[in-house]
C-alpha cells in the first residue's frame, strides 16, 4: 500500500488545513451541485460515494481487500425496501432496519472472512456475496429478477416529505457528509491508529499485543454497516432495490471507484465515485463496452497509476487528501 | 433402474455423473490456479475468462476452420495459452513486487476486458456447439443411462489433472518448478531461467483453464458469462481445499462436484449455494483449509 507524503517538519497553514480546505470546497460544491446537475444522478453518486468510502475505510486503512461488498449494499437496499414498502415503516426506520441488518450481515461475513489473509481474505468475502446473491435470486421477498420496485419515500420524522427532490438530496447529502466524517473520524482515532499499523506490519502489531483479528473485525463491521447505509439511503432514493445491487460486478465496481479516486485517501473514493459513475452515463449507449473501458481503467490504473487520481494530486501538491 | 430414498436410481445416478462432470471443472480450473499462484503468487481472476476463451476457441475452430472436437481439444488449449503468455509478458510481470491485491485487481481488469469483448461478439444467449459424432449416444448400465460424451469428459480431466500432478511432483521439469516456487533466486543461481519458467506456467495454467472450456462446450452452450461464475465458485473451491498441494486441489474439485450434485438431487434449493456453505463450515473448523499448511 502506498501512502500519501508525510508532512514536512514546516508547512505552511494552506498545507496544513488541506483536508479542512478540501472538505469546505467539497460541501460547497455539493450545496451547488444540485442547481447545476440532476439531482437523482447527484443523490445516486453520494450513496456511491459513501459505499466507495466505507469500502476504502477497508482496504485503504486496514489493507484488506473485500471483494464481497456488494452483499451489504445490496441486502441492506432490500431490506430497507422491504420493511419501508411492505411493513410501512418510516424512512429513517427503513434505512436503521437496513443498515442494521448489513451489520450483522458484516458481524458474520467477516468473522469467517479474517480466519484467512491475504488473497484468500478477498476470495472468501467475494464467495460469501455470491452466496447470498443466490439467497436473494431465490427469496420470495426481493421479488427474483423483478426486484422491489416502488419503494415510498414518505415522510422523514413525520415531517419532512421526501418527494420534494430538493428535501431528498439534502437528507441524503446529510447521511453522506455524517458517514463521510465519521470515516474520517475512525481512521484519526487511536483505533484508526492501530489499524494503519495493521496495515503495515500486521505480525509486528500483533507482538506490540494489539489483537488484531478484534481490529479487523471491528473495522470490517464498520465498513459493511455504512455501506448498508449507503444501500439503504439509495433503495430510498431510486426507489427500487434490485439483484444488479447485490451481484458481483457491484462489488468490482465499488472497487473501481476507489481505485480510481486513491486507495486510503479520505477524499478519493468520492471523486472516483463521481468519475466513474459519470462515465457510465455518458458512455451508457457504448452498451457492453462499458465493460471494457472498465476493466482497461482497472489495468491501467494497477499498472500505471496506483496513487488514484487525488493519490496522485496528494502527492503532487505534498499535501493530505 | 430401482429406488434409493424414494428418489430413482437413474436421478441420483444422473445427478451424481453432473455432480462429476462440474468436479472435473472445478479441480481442472483450481489445479490451473493454484500452479499459477504457486510461481506468480498471483490469484488469476482472468482464469474463468481464459475458460471462456478456451470455448471460444473451439467454437470458431469448428465453424471457420472446420477443425472438429478432436483437434479442437489440443489447438485451442494452446492458443489460449499463448494468449496468456503474451498477458504475462505485457501486464503481469511489472507486478510481482507489489501487494498481493494488486495482481488480483489487474487480473480482475482483464476479465472484464475479454468478458465484455465476449458480449459484443457472441451476444449474452451463447452459442450452440455440436457434439462430435464419435462421442454421441450412450450405454444403459442398468442402474442409470451414461452419455459417451460425460464419460469421456470425466476419463479426459482425470488423466490431464494426474498427468499434471505426475509432471509436477515426479519429473525433473517439476523439481524445477517447485523449487523455484520456494525460492527463485535460488533457482536462478543455478543457471535456470526461472522468469521464461514462471512465463510458461501461466501459459500453462491458462491452457488447463482453456482445455476445461473446450470440454464443456458441448455441455452447456458457448457463452461469454460462462466464466465468470464459474470461477467464484471455484475461488470457494481453493479456500476449502488450500492451495498448497496439487493432489489436494483435485481431490477437492471432484468430491464437491459430487457433494453439489447430490445436493441436487436430495436438496434440490441449496444446490447453487452449498459449496460456499461447506466454505464457511471450513473456515471454522479447519481455517487453513482441508489440505493447506497453516501460513
Amino acid at each position: 500500500m502506498e501512502r500519501v507524503v508525510e508532512p514536512a517538519a514546516k508547512i505552511s497553514p494552506l498545507r496544513a488545513n488541506s483536508e479542512r480546505i478540501a472538505f469546505g470546497v467539497m460541501v460547497v460544491a455539493l450545496l451547488i451541485a444540485p442547481f447545476v446537475i440532476y439531482p437523482l444522478f447527484l443523490m445516486q453518486a453520494l450513496c456511491f460515494a459513501l459505499f466507495a468510502c466505507a469500502f476504502n475505510l477497508l482496504i485503504g486503512y486496514v489493507g484488506l481487500l473485500s471483494f464481497g461488498h456488494a452483499l451489504y449494499f445490496g441486502w441492506a437496499s432490500y431490506i430497507c425496501a422491504h420493511t419501508a414498502k411492505v411493513w410501512g415503516l418510516s424512512p429513517e426506520l427503513a434505512i436503521l432496519t437496513g443498515t442494521a441488518t448489513a451489520a450483522i450481515l458484516g458481524l458474520i461475513a467477516g468473522s469467517l472472512a479474517i480466519r484467512r489473509q491475504g488473497i484468500y481474505f478477498a476470495m472468501i468475502t467475494l464467495a460469501l456475496a455470491q452466496m447470498m446473491y443466490f439467497l436473494a435470486l431465490r427469496m420470495k421477498f426481493t421479488g427474483g429478477e423483478d426486484g422491489i420496485q416502488g419503494v415510498p419515500r414518505g415522510m422523514l420524522f413525520g415531517f419532512l416529505d421526501l418527494h420534494n427532490v430538493m428535501t431528498m438530496y439534502l437528507v441524503v447529502l446529510g447521511i453522506f457528509l455524517g458517514g463521510f466524517l465519521f470515516i474520517h473520524r475512525i481512521i484519526n482515532s487511536p483505533f484508526g491508529e492501530v489499524l494503519k499499523a495493521i496495515r503495515e506490519n500486521e505480525p509486528r502489531a500483533i507482538s506490540l499485543g494489539y489483537k488484531t483479528d478484534r481490529y479487523k473485525l471491528v473495522a470490517f463491521v464498520l465498513s459493511a454497516t455504512l455501506a448498508g447505509l449507503a444501500g439503504s439511503t439509495k433503495a430510498i432514493v431510486v426507489q427500487i432495490a434490485s439483484l444488479t445491487d447485490v451481484n458481483w460486478p457491484m462489488s468490482g465496481e465499488v472497487v473501481l471507484m476507489t481505485l480510481v479516486g486513491g486507495l486510503g485517501t479520505i477524499f478519493g473514493p468520492v471523486v472516483g465515485s463521481f468519475v466513474i459513475l459519470t462515465m457510465q452515463y455518458k458512455l451508457a449507449f457504448m452498451g457492453e463496452w462499458v465493460l471494457v473501458i472498465q476493466g482497461v481503467i482497472f489495468v491501467v490504473c494497477v499498472l500505471l497509476f496506483r496513487r488514484g487520481i487525488l493519490g496522485e494530486l496528494a502527492n503532487f501538491l505534498r499535501i493530505k487528501l | 433402474m430401482f429406488d434409493i430414498f424414494g428418489i430413482s436410481s437413474a436421478a441420483l445416478f444422473g445427478q451424481l455423473l453432473i455432480g462429476l462432470i462440474n468436479g472435473s471443472f472445478y479441480a481442472l480450473l483450481s489445479l490451473g490456479l493454484a500452479v499459477i499462484f504457486g510461481m506468480l503468487n498471483i490469484i488469476n481472476f482472468t482464469h474463468g475468462a481464459q475458460y471462456m476463451l478456451g470455448a471460444v476457441a473451439a467454437y470458431l475452430l469448428l465453424n471457420y476452420s472446420g477443425l472438429g472436437y478432436f483437434p479442437a481439444l489440443i489447438i485451442a488449449p494452446v492458443l489460449v495459452g499463448i494468449v496468456g503468455v503474451i498477458i504475462e509478458r505485457v501486464f503481469l510481470q511489472w507486478i510481482y513486487k507489489l501487494d498481493h491485491l494488486y495482481g488480483l485487481l489487474l487480473t480482475f481488469g482483464l476479465a472484464l476486458i475479454i468478458e465484455g469483448v465476449g458480449r459484443n461478439y457472441l451476444g449474452s444467449a451463447g452459442l450452440p456447439y455440436t457434439l462430435p459424432d464419435a462421442l454421441r449416444g450412450g450405454q444403459n448400465l442398468g442402474f442409470m443411462f451414461l452419455p459417451n460424451y460425460r464419460a469421456w469428459v470425466i476419463f479426459a480431466s482425470l488423466i490431464v489433472c494426474f498427468g499434471t500432478w505426475f509432471m509436477i511432483e515426479r519429473t525433473r521439469l517439476g523439481a524445477y518448478l517447485r523449487a523455484a516456487t520456494e525460492n527463485p533466486t535460488l533457482v536462478r543461481a543455478f543457471g535456470v531461467n526461472v522468469p521464461r519458467m514462471i512465463t510458461l506456467t501461466y501459459g500453462f495454467g491458462v491452457a488447463l483453464a482453456a482445455f476445461a472450456g473446450v470440454m464443456a462446450a458441448p455441455i452447456y452452450n458457448v457463452s461469454p458469462n460462462m466464466g465468470s461464475e464459474l470461477i467464484i465458485v471455484v475461488f470457494a473451491v481453493v479456500v476449502i481445499g488450500g492451495m498448497g498441494s496439487i493432489l489436494g486441489a483435485i481431490l477437492t474439485g471432484f468430491g464437491l462436484g459430487i457433494v453439489e450434485g447430490l445436493t441436487k438431487v436430495f436438496f434440490p434449493e441449496a444446490s447453487n449455494t452449498v459449496i460456499f456453505v461447506i466454505m464457511a463450515i471450513v473456515l471454522l473448523v479447519r481455517p487453513a483449509g482441508l489440505f493447506g499448511r497453516r501460513a
